[in-house]
């Protein structure tokens, strides 16, 4: 089958790349464009390891042909931090030690920054909600969850 | 980060600084198994066995390698022959051999330059099969005229005339069994099963491999345990273990279900057959699901006798477990080990048998064998609490072994922290939280040995005075950050002075995996004697330079110090300057140690569990949730809470939702994320907890292991739980909302 000539803005860079029409996008970032950082915990949408934002939509790039990025912007945990500044979501996961093995992490981060930028001050229970794609086997939620909140109060006071 | 109060004799033991791998981590920069390229690289498919028990009569393999691009495929055919025991069952499990075992059964794998092509090769890989007869549940394969799985793997343990799918047997105890029964005021007696489950790491299996027509190759692998797959691999592959360079990669979760080898073996079977090129495997979920991990299922019987004010006479547990097709995968001996282990009773007797059936090898899952003994044990104490009007809790701690007992599985207990850590559970808050209707409160306890092992761990000095550790033990759980800080403390210098790698199998000698709560304890003492044995030559080199007795030298502060009659004569001579002066003052310096650990010390827990069942569907909520839990001593309390919690809920889902479901046809039902339910953030409350610390004397800072035993107490704790909510006892597990709305359903009818 023939591949397809994409481009697309992955984290604010113009990139290019050989698709074939049956790659996801996950498979097109993590080997057409080095960008590991997208984890696959399953292949069928239901871990969110895989989360990423096209558009600024949140999904799951394992449901997402890689054709499809075409004239799209990406987002993906490679392009979280600013710089050598970390988001303060990447900070509060370390502080508050919200990752064990960190193989479901790049995805929760897509995902909660996706609902910090909508939501500012979202209750526990949204958080939880939000989250509920996005599966974590070591920690039990209970770090993650504490540490989304406390990321959001940080930047509503920074506001 | 401010000192947690409870360890203030230390520096920094007990304190939360960041872990080293974090940045890392929140960065998408840290590599697991998938994330390897190498110049060259294949990809590898893999053909599994649609079938729960057929004849392989014939692979053809002749479309896939017309294919341009395909390099390679392999079969049983290109493995050894030969082996024996457990080196035969990881290799028979790896491949299938003239049988599929299972559903998902590996019957060929192929090697292409693509992955899409590989996948497509692997459709053209065409397997005649004569389908047989299987058997899938635990009661089922006992019976005499089940379906045989395989002949002649019963061990010596079985007596002539046992059933086919018998073949193993364990039976111990102490104690007059039946003068405890005449003692007790109330003898009670159920059968409870558990159902398989799967670990559930999110990270799929996943390695690069590469292996030369020499022997010689080397591997990239997601693992818990690079030296035993080591061995693993070249046993299959009936190569040199040396021959072989195993690099462990970040690892995304194992829970035990890492320790051992799927489809490593395939891999390197391919890249020898492709010329040495190197072959990237990279499991579906699916394939994960059917073919690695699960653990065992269970069908148990017990028996206990009480007086009527609570105190334990007798316990006598029978206990039936499948773990595949394989003998010795299931951890029935672990089982009946732990299923009293919490309790000091005069007489106990424990029978067990482990059965085959048509499933894949079960490998070790957090604790294993003992949360299934402890929904049997643990849910029959708490109906006989409640027929004597006794509150469970105080019958617990009444019964509650401590130092000097004589254990239920045989030997004396050492310093323990059952007693503290049910009195801990009694002062706690959430006891007094008013229940309202269709809500319950569930207790349960729960135990793991905890482990020792082969360990070698390697420290070197850095001419800045920074240091560097080699641990054999790959990190899943923070174990990078609490030997940094057991490092730092000993060593007197800053934690992040300290890196800790996790090295390939060529720079230490033989480390067991990371199981069995092991890392911190064995690890961390190793790393503190190999700190202690670099103080020590420092304390020489200061000696030397000074020109006094290396005795006359002490190490305080991160520094040599000038003691006894030469005290104040000379500064103190820091890390920082014995590293600048080494390679001019006897060259380099360093620590080393190994050991086969001992010291161990065991873990008990006891957890809470506040549920609401909605009676009209049977869906179970958990409302509060409490871990109480002896550490022996918290390295980095953050990630001991992280243990407690993470295992607390993996038991949750054991309790309510997963469970590997089976077709008529023996196939796995519920192969996807979907339909095998893990907990989701929403389906949980914040799960609190408390740190008991009953230091283990056995460890330099008193650590005993963390990670098992938090798996343990929640299946009986819900199912206590439910059954005070709707007044059925439900006695097998899932308490999947269908199970509990027809128990609901049973009691109004009865």
């Amino acid at each position: 089958m023939s591949k397809i000539h994409v481009s697309a803005v992955v984290n604010g860079d113009p990139v290019d790349f050989l698709a074939d029409p049956r790659e996801s996008l996950l498979d097109c970032l993590r080997d057409q464009l080095g960008l590991t950082g997208s984890k696959e915990g399953c292949g069928t949408g239901d871990c969110g390891a895989c989360s990423v934002t096209v558009d600024g939509v949140l999904v799951c790039s394992c449901l997402v042909l890689g054709v499809e990025a075409e004239g799209k912007a990406i987002g993906t945990v490679e392009g979280i931090s600013q710089g050598s500044t970390l988001h303060p979501l990447q900070r509060k996961f370390i502080e508050h030690a919200a990752l064990q093995c960190g193989f479901c992490t790049p995805g929760i981060l897509v995902a909660a920054k996706a609902l910090l930028d909508q939501n500012a001050s979202p209750t526990e229970t949204e958080v939880r909600y939000w989250l509920a794609g996005n599966l974590c086997r070591c920690t039990g939620y209970d770090k993650i969850v504490r540490a989304v909140m406390d990321a959001a109060s940080e930047m509503r006071e920074a506001v | 980060m401010a000192k947690d109060e409870r360890t203030t004799e230390f520096r920094l033991i007990g304190t939360r600084p960041n872990r080293p791998d974090g940045l890392d981590k929140v960065t998408g920069r840290a590599r697991y198994g998938a994330d390897m390229t190498l110049p060259g690289m294949l990809f590898a498919a893999v053909v599994r066995s649609p079938h729960a028990h057929a004849r392989i009569l014939k692979i053809d393999a002749s479309a896939a390698l017309a294919l341009d691009g395909v390099k390679a495929v392999v079969t049983r055919a290109d493995f050894p022959t030969g082996l024996t025991g457990e080196d035969w069952n990881l290799q028979e499990n790896s491949m299938a051999g003239d049988v599929a075992l299972y559903d998902g059964h590996a019957v060929a794998a192929v090697a292409a330059t693509s992955r899409l092509l590989a996948e497509d090769a692997a459709k053209l890989i065409k397997v005649d099969y004569e389908v047989l007869p299987h058997v899938i549940d635990v009661d089922d394969a006992i019976r005499p005229d089940a379906p045989v799985v395989r002949t002649g793997a019963a061990d010596h343990s079985v007596p002539a005339g046992s059933p086919p799918n018998v073949v193993k047997c364990v039976d111990f105890g102490h104690g007059d069994i039946e003068a405890g029964f005449a003692a007790a005021d109330l003898v009670r007696e159920h059968t409870y099963k558990t159902e398989a489950t799967h670990q559930g790491y999110i990270e799929p299996h996943a390695c690069v491999a590469q292996l030369g027509a020499d022997g010689k190759g080397e591997m990239w692998v997601c693992t818990q345990g690079q030296w035993y797959i080591r061995r693993m691999c070249a046993a299959v592959l009936g190569i040199d273990a040396s021959g072989l360079r195993v690099t462990p990669s970040e690892i995304g979760g194992g829970f035990g279900g890492k320790t051992i080898i799927f489809m490593e073996p395939l891999a390197l079977a391919l890249s020898r057959k492709a010329g040495g090129r190197p072959v990237k495997l990279v499991m579906s979920r699916s394939d994960v699901l059917r073919a690695t991990g699960p653990t065992a299922s269970a069908s148990m019987d017990v028996k206990l006798g009480m007086t009527k004010d609570g105190k334990l006479t007798a316990a006598k547990v029978n206990f039936r477990m499948q773990g595949g097709a394989f003998l010795g995968a299931s951890p029935v001996g672990e089982a009946l080990s732990c299923a009293l282990a919490c309790y000091d009773i005069p007489a106990v007797q424990h029978d067990g048998v482990e059965v085959l059936a048509n499933r894949p090898k079960a490998a070790a899952y957090r604790a294993p064998g003992s949360p299934m003994a402890a929904f049997a044990v643990e849910s029959l104490l708490d109906e006989m609490c409640h027929e004597l009007g006794l509150d469970p809790l105080d019958v617990r701690l009444k019964n509650a072994v401590h130092e000097g007992v004589k254990a239920s599985y045989g030997p004396t207990y050492a310093k323990i922290g059952l007693v503290e850590v049910l009195e801990a559970t009694k002062a706690h808050p959430n006891l007094l939280a008013k229940l309202g209707p269709n809500q319950g409160r569930g207790i349960a306890s729960g135990f793991w040995f905890n482990h020792g092992g082969e360990t070698s761990v390697s420290l070197a000095i850095g001419e800045d005075g920074t240091v560097t550790v080699s641990a054999g033990t790959p990190d899943i759980g923070g174990s990078r950050a609490s030997l940094a800080l057991m490092v730092a403390e000993t060593l007197g210098i800053e934690y992040e002075a300290v890196r800790v790698n996790i090295v390939e199998t060529g720079a230490l000698g033989v480390n067991e995996p990371s199981h069995g709560s092991r890392a911190t304890f064995a690890t961390g003492k190793a790393a503190v004697e190999a700190a202690r044995q670099a103080i020590g030559e420092m304390c020489r080199r200061a000696a030397k330079e000074w020109g006094i007795e290396e005795e006359a030298v002490v190490w305080k502060d991160g520094a040599a110090m000038p003691a006894g009659p030469n005290a104040g004569q000379f500064p103190p001579m820091t890390i920082a300057e014995i590293g600048a002066k080494m390679g001019g003052n006897g060259g380099p310096i360093s620590g080393h140690h190994e050991t086969n650990a001992e010291g161990v010390g065991a873990s008990f827990g006891a957890h809470v569990v506040d549920v609401e069942v909605d009676p009209e569907t049977g869906r179970t909520t958990i409302l509060r949730y409490l871990v109480v839990q002896d550490a022996g001593r918290a390295i980095h309390p953050a990630y001991v809470e992280g243990q407690y919690q993470g295992g607390a809920v993996q038991g949750i889902g054991w309790a309510l939702n997963e469970e590997y479901v089976y077709g008529a046809n023996g196939r796995l039902q519920n192969a996807v994320f979907l339909d095998y339910r893990i907990p989701v953030a929403s389906d949980l409350p914040m799960i609190d907890t408390v740190i008991v610390e009953v230091p283990n004397p056995g460890h330099p800072y008193g650590v005993r292991g963390v990670g098992e035993t938090g798996i343990t107490p929640p299946l009986p704790a819900i199912a206590n739980a439910v059954a005070m909510a709707t007044g059925a006892r439900i006695r097998s597990l899932p308490l999947s909302p269908p199970k509990v709305l027809a128990a609901i359903k049973a009691k109004g009818r009865g």
